[in-house]
């Protein structure tokens, strides 16, 4: 592993004193923010529409933002490890908000709701990566982990396929060729490609070299 | 405001409806020469070059040749028409158009009698349109119609909203408007009318024809495949606007007849 540097560690030092909870109040805020935009008319005049994507928008780029993390450890020791839990539950609650609005404001109806989930696959796609936060969730709190142990491990390790299916979800519902929602997808393997011991897979007399 | 001349018993039905605003309908367009966003139009569409704009027509007419605009549309009725848009992403609009029915511009061509469809074909201005570049579609972007559907006196060639010149975003200096299909159908900024005698390419249709049809009829029994078009979302209600029901033909159920004896599922 290389040592940190000198950037680095003048960011570690920054981040030292600032608490992660900094991060929960800032995801609300920015939550509210949005909401009070669309409801002002400050995000055009199709709100609904406008606030369900932004939510989707914050939710795909923590869902980004937390797969760094360990990355951003292990190649430039950069040391985010105390905010992840943190951007982990506001993943969590930005797909809540995402899905809330879209429920409730854009379908308006429970059967049309039901409707979507069984016949348009970017909605069920959408719909079992939300599904599949839940226990995350539920279980980002120290209790959970002490008492899951190396399960603990194995379930968390259920947001790598999230991610996946949540950069699918964007890209299946676009129009035409886009270039934003294949930008996801890759930044989404690409981390999850550094999770990949290559030495592993490689024949043992090119992992002595 | 006028109704549609020629059509007794419409004009009734137009004044029932309310208009949305000037900036409801210029800040909120498709427009992918600009930009994939709801608002890009709005933002760069600016760049698009009217001036000494003209209207190729070919094909099958009489009379081809390229038009300047005056000379177009020059001397013909332009009405107003107040019409539902309805776009197939589930939101629609009412717009107070002003126009010149397709028809007295078909006429004044010379339609020949071996012509069956219209193709029509926007404007590509590589240095104006962002677009372009990002290749999102295959542009030239295309349209087309059947010939009866161009000559049915619903279908309008628009030059103006609100009575103020076609705002660019929304397909100046002269675009389609056929109200009883999804928006897309309504091709902007117009450069070549063709007459031909086979159904032409439509952008839409050629890039996922099992979700675009070439008819493009507002049907709310017949779904996109990704999304219900039973119920649509009328722009300028707010954030807790209610859905409201998609009408067969959009409501301009005079078109009907064009359809006789059609599958609609399978011709969508």
């Amino acid at each position: 592993m290389a040592r940190p540097t000198a950037t680095a560690q003048r960011i570690n030092g920054a981040l030292r004193h600032v608490p992660a909870w900094t991060l929960y109040l800032i995801g609300a805020a920015w939550m509210a923010f949005l909401f009070w935009q669309a409801l002002t008319g400050r995000l055009g005049v199709e709100p609904i529409n406008a606030l369900e994507r932004e939510y989707g928008d914050v939710a795909l780029k923590l869902l980004v933002a937390g797969l760094a993390v360990t990355p951003l450890m292990k190649y430039a020791r950069i040391n985010l490890m105390k905010f992840r839990r943190a951007i982990g539950l506001l993943t969590f609650f930005f797909v809540l908000a995402h899905f809330s609005v879209w429920a409730l404001l854009d379908v308006q109806s429970l059967g049309r709701v039901w409707a979507d989930i069984l016949k348009r696959p970017y909605v069920t796609i959408g719909m079992i990566a939300f599904l599949g936060l839940i226990p995350l969730a539920l279980t980002s709190n120290n209790w959970s982990v002490r008492r899951l142990g190396r399960n603990w491990r194995r379930l968390h390790q259920l947001v790598y396929g999230i991610a996946i299916l949540g950069a699918v979800h964007y890209i299946w519902l676009a129009k035409g060729f886009q270039i934003e929602p294949l930008v996801y997808l890759g930044l989404i393997l690409g981390l999850l490609a550094t999770r990949i011991r290559w030495k592993r897979l490689l024949p043992a007399r090119w992992a002595e070299a | 405001a006028l109704g549609v001349g020629g059509l007794a018993g419409r004009a009734g039905a137009q004044e029932a409806l309310e208009p949305n605003s000037f900036e409801e309908i210029t800040t909120y367009n498709n427009f992918y020469e600009f930009g994939t966003g709801k608002t890009d139009p709005a933002k760069n569409a600016e760049a698009l070059d009217i001036a000494d704009w003209t209207v190729t027509i070919d094909g099958l007419v009489d009379n081809p040749g390229t038009y300047p605009l005056a000379e177009l549309i020059g001397g013909l009725a332009v009405e107003d028409r107040i019409y539902r848009l309805r776009c197939v992403e589930a939101w629609s609009m009412v717009v107070p158009w002003q126009g010149i029915e397709l028809k007295d511009i078909l006429d004044r061509a010379g339609v020949q009698s071996g012509a069956r469809y219209v193709a029509f074909e926007t404007a590509v201005q590589p240095e104006n349109m962002p677009g372009l570049r990002r290749g999102v579609l295959d542009f030239p972007y295309v349209e087309g119609l059947r010939l009866d559907e161009a000559m049915h006196p619903l279908t309008i060639m628009a030059t103006g909203l609100y009575d103020r010149p076609m705002p660019k975003q929304n397909g100046a200096p002269i675009r389609l408007v056929v109200p009883w299909k999804y928006g897309f159908k309504s091709i902007k900024s117009i450069t070549r009318i063709s007459l031909v005698e086979q159904q032409p390419a439509t952008t839409w249709n050629d890039l996922a024809p099992s979700e675009y049809g070439f008819f493009a009829n507002v049907n709310p029994n017949v779904d996109h495949p990704r999304w219900s078009q039973a119920t649509e979302r009328r722009i300028g209600g707010g954030l807790f606007s209610s859905r409201q029901d998609t009408l067969m033909y959009n409501g301009y159920d005079e078109v009907a007849a064009l359809y006789d004896g059609m599958d609609l599922e399978a011709q969508f």
